[in-house]
């Protein structure tokens, strides 16, 4: 028998607001231990929290940018459950009514659009951190708490079942991460644990409708960890119900250096959280113009952008989409081009060499040291035939390394292209009389060794001489 | 007379007019809780250092200032679960025994800024569960009148400070009747404001939805002073009211003509003292005879107020407590593990009836339970307060007893919680419609414990009550009979 698999995803996004959802303190990452904290993050006795206002609204961008319907009559929920990170053992959530629900995400995979539908997003507070002095609480002598982490707020994104494969749920992921960029309302940083997921998968019999029994992963912080874990959970479902077993329900961990899910806890172990309303919180009331304010307040999104890309500028589905994946990515592309670089050309210098470079030195678009507009002056500098694409390439990496302007940087290193014939011709002349086999080889059939003598001209002319006018002086030459 | 015999207002005078300084008063008060606190035992922390200090910075500010405001150098006491910057804050629970808030209360500062002396912090019961001061994991707090009898409570110790000359004023806090309820046991005033007129922050959470902080005071007229000083939107209280706060001390006027008062027959509930319904109905019959109107009315969902009650704030209650785990703050019992410790922490550190009151809480949230006990007391909730929209449609105030009986002995009820629980009949509705209700002595039975009536305000109508209340107390003069207790 065929199975099917049936994902769901729970993304927790911490927004990156100044302070924390429910007091003044701040929220940056890496402060030292307990810093960031006060009487009402700590939980001690009597303090009260107070939304913070930038919360509800970042929660609303994201709940708009992905297409659900705002609640306009939202609020907030206690969570019961001890644990040592959690001060006050409950966490501030929302329960039966969150801030947005029904929304979707559209995805591409293998070139076909899928729609994820959106259940719900509510706002919820961090939990601070555990140090342990051993490996879990469990073996430890003794556990320290950081607490700065503790009321950061967060989002928590739900979707329908919908996904059917790994990939289909890594891209959802890195979708729901680009979007969240795009609005400007997270980090989005996965090794800072700005974004977390958890992810159920159930297998089902292909064509049929029931759902099987699930299994959750915890805390998944990777996209290829995601895609890794259900692969793994797919195969250790399948093989169970393959030899007539039955799934048990399951919260699971995923221990990336087996690579391998373990359980954590079953379904009789669970946690009853007894939900009850927030009595220190009033309800949120959101009215229908600052919803249509926030909406406004949205930059385009990606698939906007990428359509924009696609009709405009004429760039593939594929460039496009990767081009806009990120925002700052996508921002960087328009100043590349705004005033009139070539679009094809722009795009494969900010997939080519940039993003190699940037990748290769760990570094952020946004603190890229060649700047768009640079880029697409040498770019500009390659389609006037000032600078050969190969001189490009000296040019960009002097560029890379100084910050200098392009056209200085070619004038200051005389990168000028030489497209004056008589001094080609010159070049060229020498070079046949100084290469007399691969000339007969040329001339006896061998077309390809005319290559060897382009690049020896090249070579002679410190890589100035115009490619183009080399060949053709070559040709005629040699015939 | 007495220095500490006084109200509140007759001592402002006295400091205002330069006849006594506040250190003189200070030291007054801190004798008599020398020499009486011992058989009361009303303060769990008493802080005449702080309190001395206070008085002679008052000193201070009188001297320059002359007019000065109403709490300036006039000795009072805090009920022990308003926190207190610097002053332990222990709820009357050995689990906070070691705790010294690093803040204060809102109301503390708002008190502080008049450089009021506070003398202490007051017995209660522990986390403000419970109606006698017997559930302080500390001691039991004994009734001015008659010490082998319950000064009510929760604010137990503040209403016996009060009622017994160790405070010209206290603080407490009402979650079902906290403040009312050892008002009428002491033979004082009582007011448990509007959910949400005084802020909340700051004050240790026993049922959030539920608990609000008023005063306990000698008579109506520094009950209205006090109200004027505590009430007022704060931004750090998300609960709490955005309305301005009047100057209560304009309704300190004696006028119920044409007044339209309410009678709801479900308050004069069985069991109730002979003695505590003749005195209400003889107060009703002043009342009448003063010009009011008196108007019988129905409160029909009365008798499901305390079931609903007593689902909702321990469930409230069970979250709130649940941040005493031992981890950061508070104290600590060892274990071999986590759950361990957290398990023997809260094993040795609650009292028996918080600990009632967890499960209880625990009980109405669980899944399966929580449609049929939590959701059904909200609804309760809801019904108990439409009950009161319909009835102020026809009336102004609402006049009730506090409690059905007067002060019980100590240790007659404290294994049957059932029958105690039933102590709140009268009060626990106005906490669950979130309304205003002031409590005043009417009365003193043949055994010499007082009698206290209720007056129930609409919404935010804090002056409509202070108004029937004061009229009352000037023509009546019960406010006089303060407790002669003697070493």
């Amino acid at each position: 028998m065929e199975y099917e698999a049936v994902i769901g995803l729970e993304i927790h996004s911490e927004l990156k607001t100044k302070t924390k959802i429910f007091c003044g303190c701040e929220t940056s990452f890496g402060a030292e231990q307990n810093t960031h904290v006060c009487p009402v993050c700590l939980g001690l006795p009597g303090v009260l929290p107070v939304v913070n206002k930038r919360v509800v609204e970042f929660a609303i961008k994201a709940g708009i940018a992905l297409n659900c319907t705002i609640n306009k009559f939202s609020k907030f929920d206690r969570k019961n459950y001890y644990y040592p990170d959690l001060p006050k053992n409950f966490q501030t959530s929302q329960f039966d009514l969150p801030i947005a629900e029904h929304g979707y995400v559209d995805i591409n995979v293998d070139g076909r659009t899928k729609r994820i539908r959106v259940t719900r997003i509510h706002m919820e507070e961090d939990a601070g951190k555990l140090v342990h002095s051993g490996n879990t609480i469990k073996d430890s002598a003794s556990s320290n708490v950081d607490y700065n982490r503790t009321g950061v707020p967060l989002i928590e994104i739900v979707s329908e079942p919908d996904m059917r494969t790994p990939e289909e749920a890594r891209v959802y992921m890195e979708k729901v991460k680009s979007i969240l960029e795009y609005i400007d309302v997270s980090n989005c940083k996965m090794e800072e644990g700005n974004l977390r997921a958890d992810v159920n998968v159930s297998l089902r019999p292909e064509g049929t409708e029931k759902l099987g029994t699930k299994a959750e992963m915890k805390n998944i912080n990777s996209f290829k960890m995601a895609e890794n874990a259900l692969e793994y959970e797919i195969d250790r479902q399948r093989e169970i119900l393959e030899d007539g077993g039955h799934i048990v329900q399951e919260t699971r961990t995923w221990d990336d250096n087996k690579g391998m899910t373990l359980s954590m806890r079953t379904k009789e172990q669970a946690q009853d959280y007894r939900y009850m309303p927030e009595p220190d919180l009033v309800p949120i009331i959101t009215t229908d113009e600052q919803i249509e304010v926030l909406k406004q307040s949205l930059p385009m999104l990606p698939d906007a952008r990428k359509t924009k890309l696609m009709e405009e500028h004429g760039l593939s589905a594929y460039d496009a989409g990767i081009i806009t994946n990120s925002r700052a990515m996508a921002e960087y592309f328009d100043d590349i081009i705004c005033d009139g670089a070539d679009v094809k050309l722009a795009a494969n210098w900010l997939m080519g060499d940039l993003s190699k470079q940037l990748h290769a030195e760990n570094k952020d678009i946004q603190n890229s040291p060649v700047s768009a507009k640079y880029l697409g002056k040498m770019i500009k500098l390659v389609e006037k035939g000032v600078i050969s694409s190969k001189i490009a390439k000296e040019v960009f990496g002097e560029m890379w390394k100084t910050g200098a302007e392009p056209e200085a940087i070619v004038k200051e290193k005389g990168l000028v292209q030489i497209t004056d014939t008589a001094a080609i011709e010159k070049i060229v002349d020498t070079v046949i009389a100084d290469n007399p086999k691969p000339v007969a080889d040329y001339k006896g059939g061998n077309v390809k060794s005319i290559g060897f003598l382009v690049g020896q001209v090249m070579k002679a002319s410190k890589g100035k001489a115009n490619p183009g006018t080399v060949n053709t002086l070559l040709k005629t030459k040699l015939v | 007379m007495e220095l500490y015999k006084k109200s509140a207002h007759d001592l402002h005078d006295l400091l205002e007019k330069k006849e006594v300084t506040a250190v003189e008063l200070a030291d007054a008060f801190l004798e008599r809780i020398d020499s009486i606190d011992s058989k009361l035992h009303a303060y769990i922390t008493k802080t005449a250092d702080t309190a001395m200090e206070a008085a002679k910075k008052a000193d201070k500010k009188i001297a320059a200032e002359g007019k000065i405001p109403f709490l300036t150098g006039i000795p009072g006491a805090v009920k022990d679960n308003i926190c207190t910057l610097g002053i332990r804050t222990t709820c009357a629970s050995k689990m906070l025994d070691n705790f010294v808030p690093p803040y204060n209360a809102a109301v503390m500062d708002k008190i502080q800024k008049e450089n009021a002396v506070i003398l202490g912090k007051t017995n209660m019961d522990e986390f403000a569960m419970g109606g006698s001061t017997e559930n302080s994991a500390f001691f039991p707090t004994h009734n001015p009148h008659n010490a082998e009898y319950v000064p009510g409570g929760s604010s137990g110790g503040s209403a016996a400070a009060v009622a017994g000359g160790l405070a010209a004023w206290a603080l407490g806090s009402d979650t079902g009747g906290s403040i009312r309820q050892p008002a009428s046991f002491c033979g004082i005033v009582g007011l448990k404001p509007t959910y949400g007129r005084v802020s909340r922050y700051g004050l240790v959470a026993y049922a959030s939805s539920l608990d609000q902080i008023g005063p306990l005071t000698k008579d109506v007229t520094d009950c209205a002073n006090i109200l004027n000083v505590i009430t007022g939107y704060d931004e750090k209280d998300s609960t709490s009211v955005k309305a301005s706060s009047p100057d209560y001390t304009k309704s300190l006027i004696q006028d119920v003509k044409g007044l339209r008062i309410g009678i709801p027959a479900e308050y004069f509930v069985d069991g109730m003292d002979k003695e505590v319904a003749e005195s209400i109905h003889m107060a009703i019959n002043d009342f009448k005879a003063m010009g009011a109107e008196i108007i019988d009315i129905s409160l029909p969902h009365t008798k499901y107020a305390v079931a609903a009650y007593y689902l909702l704030a321990p469930a409230e209650a069970t979250t709130n407590l649940s941040r005493y785990d031992g981890v950061s703050y508070g104290e600590r019992v060892n274990g071999d593990d986590i759950v361990s410790m957290m398990t023997n922490t809260r094993t040795e550190k609650f009292g028996s009836e918080v600990k009632r009151r967890i499960m209880m809480g625990n009980y109405a949230l669980s899944a399966g339970y929580y449609d049929a006990y939590y959701l059904k007391a909200l609804k309760i909730r809801t019904l108990v307060k439409e009950d009161y929209d319909r009835a102020f449609e026809k009336v102004d105030v609402i006049l009730t007893p506090t409690a059905p009986t007067t002060a019980f002995k100590i240790g007659s009820m404290i294994n049957d919680p059932l029958q105690m629980y039933l102590q709140d009949a009268c009060t626990v509705p106005l906490n669950l419609a979130g309304l205003p209700g002031i409590s005043l002595p009417c009365g003193v039975s043949s055994s010499g414990l007082p009698i206290g009536m209720q007056i129930i305000g609409k919404p935010l109508d804090e002056e409509g009550i202070i108004k029937a209340a004061y009229t009352y107390e000037q023509s009546k003069g019960f406010y006089k009979n303060i407790a002669e207790v003697t070493e």
